[in-house]
C-alpha cells in the first residue's frame, strides 16, 4: 500500500533524508523511532507534502500512485493524514465548518456526493459521541484556546472522521501526560482495521504500551538503522539510543 | 466554501463580477464646475431657493480649499473640471413599474432585489444610478407606520423642513474638501426619517452604482432617528470596470435622538482597478453620526473590497450622555489598491462609550492603513474607548499601517488600544490543505475567520453577501 524507495529530501539545502526506504501493509502499524534529527518528522512531513521540503531522489508510491507528484489536498483526498506534531490554531473558524469543508472537498475529489449541513451534522455529532469528545468541540474555532493534550486529541478525531487509508502521527504523544496519552491511544486503537495503516512516528517507547505496532524501524541519519518487533523498541528504551549506534549500525551517525 | 459548486464557479469565472455597462440614455450635464452647474442641478431637481443657496454657498467655501494630502495613499490631483456632476438615465419613472427595464436588469445582475420580491426578503431598497434615485420599494408598507424612506431629491421637495433643520447639521458643508464638494454639487442619495418610539419593521438598504463614463457620484445620505427608535440601514456599492478613474464622494450624516439607536452598514464593492493599477474608483467618503440624545446609540459596519483609492472614516459624535458609538470594519485591499480607513469617535457626554474593531487584510501590492481618533473632551467624564486592530498580510510586497491618535481632556477616561499583524501563516494554510481543503479555499476559511467578529455585527443575509465578497476578492491572492 504503501512503498518508498531510497527517499533523499532536504530542507533549506540541507539534506534529512538520505536513501530512507519503508514497506508498509494495509492494516499495519509501523512505528518510526529515533534520536532528535535523525528525520522522523521530516518523513511525516514529505509524506504529507509540506511546502519547503524538497525531494532530491527516491519513490513513494501509495496504492500504485506516485505520491510525491500530488498537491498535499490531493494527498487528503487519497486517504493521506497527518496529525500534526503542533496542531495550528485558527481563530474564528468554526470546528464544525471547517470539517465539513476538509470532508465534503476530499469527497468531491474523489467524485463521491458531498454531506449537506443536516448529514453532516449527524455524521460528525456520532464521531464526537464514539471517540468521547466534550459536545462543545462542535462549537469552538479550530483548536483555539486548546490546551496541549485537547489538541492531540482533536487531530486523532479529525482522523476518525476523514477515515484516512494512511495515517500518519507525528509524536501525537509528545507533551501528553499519561491520562490523555491513554484516551489518545484508545482512539487511535479503535481506528485500527484492515484498511488502515498507520505511521506512529515517537520518540518514547511508553506510548508502544499502549499503541502497540506490528513494525518498530529505527530512524538514524536519514535512513532505517535497524527494524524489527515491538521488542526492538523495549530494548531501544532500556539502552538508548546509543545502543543502536553501537551495536546495531555501527558507522551511522544519528 | 467547496460545499457549493455553482458558487466556486461563479467565483473563479470572474474577479469583478459587477463590471458590467448598461446602455441607457442618459441627460448628462456638460464636464465641468461653476456656478452655473451647481444652480443647472439644483434647477434639475426642482429644488427650492434655500436648497440652491445652500449648495452655492458650499461651493463657494469649496473654491477656497485645496485638496487634502495627509491621508496614507497616493492621489493623484483630480481635474475636477474634467468630469460631469449630473448624469440620470433620460426615462424619468414614475413608478416602479415603469423603471427602465435595462436599469433593473443591471441591479438584477447585482442581485438587488427591487422587485416586489423584496418584500419577502423584507428589505425596502433605495436604488441609486449615476446621479438618481432610480426606484425606492416598500414605501407604501413603511409609509404607513410613519417612516419615510425616499430619495434625498423627493425629500427635498416634499419634506422640506426635515431636510433643513438636519442636511449639514453633522457634517458642516465646509467639513472638508470633498464634504463641500458634495454639499455643492450632491445629485441623489437616501433620505430616512424613523418616528418616535418606532422599531423600523424591515431594514432599509441603498444601492449605489456608477455607470456613466467621466461623472462622478456625489451622494447623501441623511437618516433621522428620533427618540426610542430602531433603524437598521445597508448600502451597497458596485461600478463598471473602466480604464479611467472614476469619483465617489458621498457624504453619510445620521442622527440620533434621545435613546435611538441606528446601525448603518456598507457592503463596498466599487471597481478596485486592474491587477496593474489601472482605474478604478476614487472613494472619497465623509460618514459621520451624531448620538445627539442621551442613550443613543450608532453602530457603524463596513466591509470594504473594492475602489482603487479609499478615504473613509465613519465617526461618531457622542454627546448624549451615556450614548455608544461602535466601529466594526474589514478593508480588504489587493493589486494597487491603496485604502486609508479607519473613524474618529469624540467623546462629549458623560459616560459615554466607543467600541472600534478593524480588521486589515492586504495582499498584492496593496497598502492598508488604519487611520482612528479618539478624543475626549474636557467634560466628558467616564468615558471608555476600546480599539482594536488587526492585520493580515498576504505576500511580501503590500504594506499595512496603523495610525492611532488619541486626544484626552479628561483625566476619567480609560482608553485602550491593541494592535497586531501577521501574515497568513504558512502552517495554518499546509494544515487546511492536509485537510483536502485547496489552497485558495484554506485562505478564504483563514481570513473569514479572522474577520468573524465584523461579520457577526452585519444583518444576516449581507454577512453572507461579505462572505462571498470576500471569497471572490482573494481569489488568486496567493501565489
Amino acid at each position: 500500500m504503501l512503498k518508498i524507495e531510497n527517499l533523499h529530501a532536504s530542507i533549506a539545502g540541507k539534506e534529512i533524508l538520505k536513501g530512507l526506504s519503508l514497506e508498509v501493509k494495509a492494516g499495519e502499524v509501523h512505528a518510526i523511532m529515533g534520536p532528535n534529527g535523525a528525520g522522523k518528522s521530516t518523513l511525516g512531513n514529505v509524506l504529507a507534502g509540506r511546502p519547503g521540503y524538497e525531494v532530491t531522489a527516491g519513490t513513494v508510491t501509495f496504492n500504485g500512485i506516485n505520491l510525491l507528484e500530488l498537491e498535499p489536498e490531493a494527498r487528503a483526498a487519497a486517504g493521506v493524514f497527518l496529525a500534526f506534531q503542533y496542531p495550528v490554531e485558527i481563530p474564528g473558524v468554526n470546528n464544525t465548518y471547517f470539517l465539513r469543508a476538509a470532508l465534503n472537498a476530499q469527497r468531491k475529489a474523489r467524485g463521491e456526493k458531498e454531506l449537506d449541513s443536516m448529514q453532516f451534522l449527524k455524521v460528525v455529532r456520532g464521531k464526537v459521541k464514539a471517540m468521547g469528545m466534550k459536545p462543545d468541540l462542535l462549537n469552538r474555532a479550530v483548536n483555539e484556546g486548546f490546551s496541549g493534550g485537547e489538541k492531540k486529541r482533536n487531530e486523532v478525531f479529525q482522523m476518525a472522521l476523514l477515515e484516512p487509508r494512511l495515517a500518519i502521527l507525528d509524536e501525537t504523544d509528545s507533551g501528553l501526560d499519561i491520562d490523555a496519552l491513554k484516551q489518545v491511544a484508545e482512539g487511535v486503537n479503535a481506528l485500527r482495521s484492515p484498511e488502515r495503516t498507520f505511521l506512529v512516528i515517537t520518540h518514547y517507547q511508553r506510548l508502544l504500551d499502549y499503541i502497540v505496532p506490528d513494525y518498530v524501524h529505527v530512524l538514524a541519519d536519514g535512513r532505517i538503522a535497524e527494524s524489527g518487533d515491538a521488542q526492538l523498541a523495549r530494548e531501544l528504551e532500556a539502552h538508548g539510543y546509543a545502543w543502536v549506534r553501537e551495536h546495531v549500525a555501527p558507522g551511522v551517525e544519528a | 466554501m467547496a460545499t457549493q459548486p455553482e458558487e466556486v464557479q461563479a467565483a473563479l469565472s470572474g474577479s469583478y463580477k459587477a463590471g458590467f455597462v448598461t446602455n441607457v440614455e442618459t441627460d448628462t450635464l456638460p464636464p465641468g464646475l461653476n456656478e452655473d452647474i451647481v444652480r443647472a442641478i439644483s434647477a434639475r431637481k426642482h429644488e427650492p431657493e434655500w436648497m440652491t443657496e445652500w449648495r452655492l454657498q458650499a461651493y463657494r467655501h469649496w473654491l477656497t480649499m485645496k485638496q487634502p494630502h495627509w491621508a496614507h495613499v497616493n492621489l493623484p490631483e483630480i481635474d475636477l473640471q474634467a468630469i460631469s456632476y449630473y448624469s440620470a438615465p433620460k426615462k424619468k419613472p414614475k413608478s416602479l413599474a415603469e423603471v427602465d427595464p435595462e436599469i433593473l436588469a443591471a441591479y438584477d445582475k447585482l442581485g438587488v432585489p427591487l422587485h416586489e420580491r423584496n418584500k419577502l426578503a423584507g428589505v425596502a431598497v433605495d436604488a441609486v444610478f449615476d446621479s438618481v434615485s432610480v426606484a425606492t420599494t416598500a414605501q407604501e408598507q413603511l409609509a404607513k407606520v410613519g417612516v419615510i424612506f425616499c430619495s434625498m431629491s423627493h425629500a427635498i421637495v416634499h419634506h422640506p423642513e426635515l431636510v433643513r433643520k438636519y442636511i449639514g447639521s453633522v457634517v458642516p458643508q465646509g467639513d472638508n474638501y470633498f464634504a463641500a464638494l458634495n454639499s455643492a454639487v450632491f445629485s441623489d442619495g437616501s433620505f430616512v426619517f424613523i418616528p418616535k418610539g418606532l422599531r423600523c419593521p424591515m431594514e432599509l438598504s441603498t444601492y449605489f452604482r456608477i455607470n456613466a463614463g467621466h461623472t462622478g457620484q456625489f451622494e447623501r445620505t441623511l437618516i433621522i432617528a428620533e427618540e426610542d427608535s430602531v433603524v437598521s440601514y445597508l448600502e451597497g456599492c458596485t461600478a463598471p470596470m473602466r480604464d479611467d478613474n472614476q469619483l465617489h464622494a458621498a457624504v453619510v450624516e445620521l442622527v440620533a435622538l434621545d435613546r435611538a439607536s441606528i446601525k448603518y452598514s456598507t457592503v463596498q464593492n466599487w471597481y478596485p482597478g486592474d491587477e496593474n493599477g489601472k482605474g478604478g474608483v476614487y472613494n472619497l467618503v465623509t460618514k459621520r453620526g451624531e448620538c445627539r440624545g442621551p442613550d443613543s446609540r450608532i453602530t457603524w459596519t463596513q466591509v470594504e473590497t473594492g475602489s482603487a483609492v479609499t478615504w473613509k472614516y465613519p465617526s461618531v459624535i457622542l454627546r448624549g450622555d451615556r450614548s455608544s458609538g461602535e466601529f466594526y470594519s474589514v478593508a480588504v485591499t489587493k493589486h494597487y489598491q491603496q485604502a486609508d480607513t479607519g473613524t474618529k469617535m469624540t467623546h462629549i457626554g458623560r459616560d459615554t462609550r466607543s467600541k472600534i474593531v478593524s480588521k486589515g487584510i492586504s495582499a498584492g501590492n496593496s497598502q492598508a492603513s488604519y487611520r482612528g481618533l479618539v478624543k475626549v473632551e474636557k467634560n466628558a467624564i467616564n468615558a471608555r474607548n476600546h480599539t482594536r486592530c488587526d492585520s493580515i498580510l498576504i505576500g511580501k510586497k503590500c504594506g499595512s499601517h496603523t495610525f492611532p491618535y488619541m486626544e484626552i481632556k479628561n483625566p476619567t477616561a480609560i482608553v485602550e488600544h491593541e494592535a497586531t499583524t501577521s501574515k497568513i501563516a504558512d502552517d495554518q494554510l499546509f494544515y487546511c490543505r492536509s485537510r483536502g481543503i485547496s489552497e485558495e479555499d484554506a485562505v478564504s476559511l483563514i481570513v473569514n475567520g479572522f474577520c468573524k467578529e465584523v461579520f457577526g455585527e452585519l444583518p444576516m443575509e449581507f454577512a453572507v453577501e461579505a462572505r462571498k465578497l470576500l471569497e471572490v476578492s482573494l481569489e488568486g491572492a496567493i501565489g
